[in-house]
């Protein structure tokens, strides 16, 4: 079956295919053709995870070239190793419940079909994600399950605040992905390649400048960062409740976010590779995991509270393998390999567990409100008890999967006493918040009698699949129990199998905290000895702070998105008036130099030559005067010159040019005598006789 | 005479046609266009397949047809010729052409005229990626200006005597230091000759002076066509004002041409010049990627930010053409320029389509239309994805072997920018698609908009295969560009 496991991968995406192309129109058909496509998958991925278990988790590797240039290979491949093997049965497990609740749950939406054809599109990107052996895969199908996410959660994208959400989720996650793709960028310029057992092969020959190293380990992690929403880009993954509900149980609880867990997972030679950035990985998991934990404290939608879960528990999974690669590169042994996907597998059965009796919960009440809710336990036989059975395991209630998990991060912190004093803080915190949401939703009096009267519990598909989670939500952990032999932590391990050891103090401690949480939750909730109105009244700072969500999205708001708008806005200015402003300044100039000539060319230029004609014309229309045709004036000039001429004649003969220098002056005196008869003749001339008719 | 040449014939024999119809004969315009462009297209097809499997195993031109004696006495030759690089762009030409033409059925004012100058430009377009004679390729450079200067001018928007003026004078400003620079070529060499095969090997012996006045020269005029910045504003005029079919051809070949030209004559001719300028080229890539995208950001009009997109996505093509030194980023320039042509020549599609309903590009005027046209927005949804370099589709393809080619031969702090440009591309797209496809229908407003019709998926549908082939199974693309492609390294190399 192994060497068929792509098969896994793309039956959710024939399912899509069909889904649009030709059951679109077909609601039931549809949803049946992509549960059933899951299913197979699921049986597959069962039987590849049995048949690693046989091959003692040796890897199984296949690949196909996608692009060739040279050395350069761009891949596809499959790498069945443990890890992959328990996740393909995670996220087809869960694919599997959360088809068949979303039968019930979005049942007469009238984008029906199109839920499964997205749910399936996740799925096909998702297992794509798990299979991959390179990091070039991994990239793909970590781009394609954002699109889904985007999907998903833009699925009701009539709501401004679904529009929006699914943008944030999409933006976000790829500011994480700017560092995944430089810490691809800088993988390749080193070592070549992007094939996982490559790259770590060539980081054992050191081929890696340790700055670059870092710089690249903490690259991917970015991607990580993002995708799972970790402190400072975990802003987005509250806002991405706004999709359905089934959605946020699979996409935004048990897999989409945990690939970041996964990723960090898979790249853990190149962490271990490097301590400060593995130093830096449990520094932003511990970070997130508290600051996550402080907001769901206060919150009343029942969503968010999840979500803030999530997010916590993601960045505890993300300490547990930072703290593993920072004792390991320094020489130690540590569980946090192990106990980071271990935990990994235990959250995703109990939070898409909570997540779909949330949902579940939502559907008979119609409000996110916990404050709305009260008393939901009578109403609801199998929502309530299924879902506070997951509240157990999540607040590490003793031999719940929670409980096994969790004690295990809390192993992996030995050695670094502040952050094992956080995660047992953390551990508290969550089984605080975790309570006081159920016990202001399925206990005590309504709140709303109206909402409860209308309060049922929901259709028999959206309540086996609750009953199944609920059951792996305590059974799954066992396989980590110390005692076997050959459980979880002997089988998806890093470079060698761990083997845990019971531990009582550990358990009697966390157990301690974990019931403590709840207690207080009790006290507070339930017997109201403690009144939280009061608590948050006097520690009013602190509470508000947590409300709004530590301020984040208001500071990003603040230096991010208005700062790029507007320089968005400025680059459009200056392009419209600087870099545009130049071409058309360019024309302008060339206009007004043409214009310049132009002016030149008509009066200096031509004003020259028109000149000349006007001073021939000026003259011929004087003289054309004299042409009368009259005898007399003809007789009179011709006396007239024969006059001038004796004078001239005498002037020279006998007064030595005394009047008359040169020809020049006779010249002159010449035209100014016929200027000035012509005249004269003007005068005495009727016009009609010297105007030549044009027309004849 | 020879497949390339009728590449060239077959259109200009369209043109004809359409002259002598009668101009009242509509649809015999129309469809007798239409029919005629299969003609080129289906044998850039074939020439693509017969190339792929008989000739990309070397770097050599093929089909090549001269040199026939043109004007003997300047030594002026017909010669053409094909390899790797140029056969894909007679794809991308072959097949948009058609495209546009069945999308300008929606044009209804002087369709006689409209068609035979599309058909004009159609056959300068393939001359331009054909021709190896600098004769030759400079005649079909400036034809091409012509019918363009007509489309935008005549059938454009309110705007458009001043987009196509603006486009005309500004590529011949460039045309202009290219012909001096063609000039210099000629007169350097000896004997004088205008093959561009041969002045590949004049080009180096130049001195290194004359090799920079050159390659600068060359660089003006094909910057202005790619459009690189700051010579881009001629881009978002000219497509704002020109018909759908007309920026589809504008963003999808005729910006291609100038990328193209730089790899077939600039970078190879003068590879010094080149070695000395490659970082700063990459700079005006850097800035053109952030620059366009920042400012696509601030666009109101549809058309207008996928305009600014375009000059966002050919900075990818700067950066990469930077890293001369490296195969992938050469060949992420070929793929971003066939992605690119495909992804944003759908969008103006895509853009046009709802233009031709809602009589409007306002951005803001919009929203929800998810609800009400689910096939449109599904196409749009996945070209926008396309366009924001989502895998699985070309853009993602060539903008990542973009990046793993220049992070390898350039500046890896220019490159760490650049890759900026990922998610401003997403944000602008996205902030787009929100504003326009999600939230509130308005029903009383946008009611009467009808989904998109056979006729306009029929243009966008074949875009969307490519873009999804290209993306998952890149494979035969980069096995047909690697001969020719080693080679143009080498010689870049020099």
């Amino acid at each position: 079956m192994t060497e068929h496991s792509y098969l896994i991968v793309l039956l959710p995406a024939f399912s899509f295919l069909m889904i649009v192309f030709f059951l679109r129109w077909k609601e039931k058909i549809a949803s049946l053709f992509s549960i059933a496509m899951i299913v197979t998958s699921l049986i597959m991925s069962i039987s590849v995870l049995f048949e690693t278990i046989a091959r003692n988790g040796e890897a199984y590797t296949a690949s196909f070239t996608m692009a060739q240039l040279g050395s350069f290979k761009l891949q596809l491949g499959l790498l069945i190793d443990p890890l992959t093997a328990m996740m393909l049965v995670v996220v087809t497990a869960i694919g599997t419940c959360v088809e068949i609740y979303s039968i019930g749950y979005m049942k007469d939406d009238p984008r029906f079909s199109r839920f499964f054809a997205y749910l399936s599109l996740f799925l096909f990107s998702m297992l794509g994600l798990v299979v991959s052996d390179n990091f070039f895969m991994t990239f793909i199908f970590w781009e394609l399950v954002g699109l889904t996410s985007y999907l998903l959660i833009g699925f009701w994208f009539e709501k401004k605040s679904a529009a929006d959400a699914c943008k944030k989720a999409f933006l976000t996650t790829r500011v994480g992905d700017l560092g995944f793709l430089v810490g691809l960028l800088l993988i390749m310029y080193y070592t070549g390649t992007f094939n996982y057992e490559e790259v770590f092969a060539k980081i054992g020959m050191d081929v890696f400048p340790p700055a670059m190293l870092t710089l690249a380990a903490i690259g991917v992690f970015c991607g990580a960062i993002g995708k799972s929403a970790q402190f400072p880009l975990h802003t987005w993954l509250p806002d991405a409740m706004e999709g359905p509900t089934p959605v946020s149980a699979i996409v935004h609880s048990a897999t989409m976010v945990a690939a970041g867990v996964y990723l960090t997972a898979r790249a853990m030679t190149v962490f271990v590779a490097s301590a400060d950035a593995s130093f830096f990985v449990a520094v932003i998991g511990v970070v997130t995991s508290l600051l996550a934990a402080t907001i769901a404290l206060v919150q009343v939608d029942i969503k968010r509270i999840l979500a803030y879960s999530t997010v916590s528990q993601l960045g505890y999974m993300i300490m547990a393998l930072g703290l593993y690669g920072y004792d390991t590169a320094n020489g130690h042994h540590s569980p946090g390999f192990y106990a980071g996907t271990f935990h990994l597998m235990t959250h995703a059965f109990f939070k898409s567990l909570l997540f779909m009796g949330a949902g579940s919960v939502i559907h008979a009440v119609h409000t996110n409100d916990i404050r709305d809710m009260g008393g939901l336990l009578k109403k609801m036989p199998i929502t309530a008890p299924t879902f506070l059975i997951g509240s157990l395991s999540i607040a590490g209630f003793p031999l719940t999967s929670g409980f096994f998990s969790k004690d295990e991060i809390v192993a992996a912190t030995f050695g670094h006493p502040v952050f094992t004093v956080l995660t047992l803080l953390i551990a508290f915190m969550t089984a605080f918040y975790m309570w006081r949401l159920c016990f202001l939703t399925f206990f005590g009096k309504p709140r709303d009698e109206h909402r409860y009267e209308h309060a049922h519990e929901s259709p028999k598909t959206m309540a086996y699949p609750l009953i199944f989670l609920a059951f792996m939500a305590v059974f799954v952990g066992w396989t980590g129990i110390p005692a076997l032999s050959h459980g979880f932590a002997s089988f998806v391990f890093h470079a060698e199998p761990y083997h845990p050891h019971a531990d009582w103090m550990n358990y009697i401690v966390s157990s301690i905290v974990g019931l403590s949480g709840i207690g207080l939750a009790w006290l507070m909730y339930y017997k109201r000895k403690i009144d939280p109105d009061k608590l948050a009244e006097r520690f009013k700072p602190i509470y508000t702070l947590f409300w709004n969500k530590w301020y984040f999205d208001e500071l990003y708001d603040i230096i991010i998105v208005k700062p790029i708008l507007a320089i968005g806005r400025f680059f459009w200015s200056f392009d419209a008036n600087v870099v545009d402003g130049a071409v058309n300044g360019t024309a302008k100039v060339t206009l007004l130099w043409a214009d310049l000539k132009w002016w030149f060319d008509r009066w200096i230029v031509d004003g020259a030559v028109n000149g000349c004609g006007w001073i021939v014309r000026a003259f011929g229309s004087l003289l054309k005067y004299i042409q009368s045709g009259r005898m007399q004036f003809y007789g009179l000039f011709i006396l007239f010159f024969i006059v001038a001429a004796g004078i001239y004649k005498f002037e020279s003969a006998y007064l030595n040019g005394w009047i008359f220098t040169d020809f020049l002056e006779v010249t002159t005196l010449f035209v100014i005598l016929i200027g000035f008869l012509s005249y004269f003749a003007k005068t005495i001339v009727p016009e009609s006789t010297t105007k030549p008719k044009r027309e004849e | 005479m020879g497949i390339l040449s009728w590449l060239i014939l077959v259109p200009l024999i369209g043109m004809v046609y359409v002259m002598l119809m009668p101009k009242e004969k509509v649809n015999l315009i129309r469809y007798g266009a239409v029919i005629i462009s299969v003609i080129p297209m289906l044998l850039s097809f074939w020439l693509t397949w017969d190339y792929f499997f008989n000739y990309s195993g070397s770097a050599a031109m093929a089909y090549m047809e001269g040199p026939y004696e043109w004007i003997p006495s300047l030594n002026i030759q017909y010669l053409l010729g094909a390899d790797g690089i140029s056969v894909p762009m007679l794809f991308l030409t072959g097949l948009l052409s058609t495209i546009s033409l069945i999308a300008s059925f929606s044009i209804k004012f002087r369709v006689k005229e409209y068609f035979a100058f599309f058909l004009l430009l159609e056959a300068g377009m393939m001359g331009v990626f054909v021709a190896l004679d600098f004769f030759l390729f400079y005649v079909f450079w400036e034809i091409m200006l012509v019918p363009m200067y007509f489309l935008i001018g005549v059938w454009g928007g309110p705007q458009k005597e001043y987009a196509a003026i603006k486009f005309f004078l500004y590529t011949l400003f460039g045309s202009i230091f290219m012909l001096v620079a063609i000039l210099i070529m000629y007169f350097t060499s000896e004997p004088h000759t205008l093959n561009m095969l041969e002045l590949i090997d004049h080009g180096p012996t130049l001195s290194h002076t004359l090799q920079m006045v050159c390659f600068i020269f060359f660089f003006i005029a094909f910057a202005i066509k790619v459009p690189v910045w700051p010579f881009h504003t001629w881009l978002p005029d000219a497509h704002v004002q020109a018909p759908t079919a007309v920026s589809v051809i504008l963003a999808g070949v005729l910006l291609k041409m100038g990328t193209y030209a730089m790899l077939r004559i600039n970078w190879p001719m003068f590879p010094k010049a080149l070695q000395d300028l490659s970082f700063w080229i990459a700079v005006l890539g850097v800035i053109g990627i952030i620059y366009g995208a920042l400012v696509s950001m601030a666009q109101k009009d549809l058309k207008k930010l996928v305009a600014y997109s375009s000059v966002s996505h050919m900075g990818y093509c700067m950066l990469a053409l930077a890293a001369y030194s490296s195969v992938t980023a050469i060949a992420g320039v070929m793929f971003q320029m066939i992605s690119h042509g495909l992804i944003t020549g759908a969008l103006f599609l895509m853009v046009g389509v709802l233009y031709d309903r809602a009589h409007t590009r306002e951005i803001a005027l919009f929203g929800g239309l998810g609800s009400k046209l689910p096939v449109y927005t599904a196409l749009m949804l996945m070209f926008s994805m396309a366009a924001l370099g989502l895998p699985g589709m070309s853009g993602f393809v060539s903008e990542f072997m973009i990046f793993i080619g220049a992070f390898g031969a350039l500046n890896k702090v220019l490159v760490g920018i650049a890759v900026l440009g990922v998610v401003l591309g997403a944000a602008y797209m996205l902030r787009m698609f929100q504003n326009v496809f999600l939230g509130e229908f308005n029903m009383a407003k946008w009611g009467g908009l009808t989904e998109i019709n056979g006729r306009e998926l029929l243009t966008v549908i074949p875009l969307a295969i490519l873009t999804l082939a290209i993306g998952i199974y890149p494979k035969p693309l980069t096995d047909l560009l690697q001969a020719t492609l080693d080679n143009l390294v080498l010689l870049m190399s020099r």
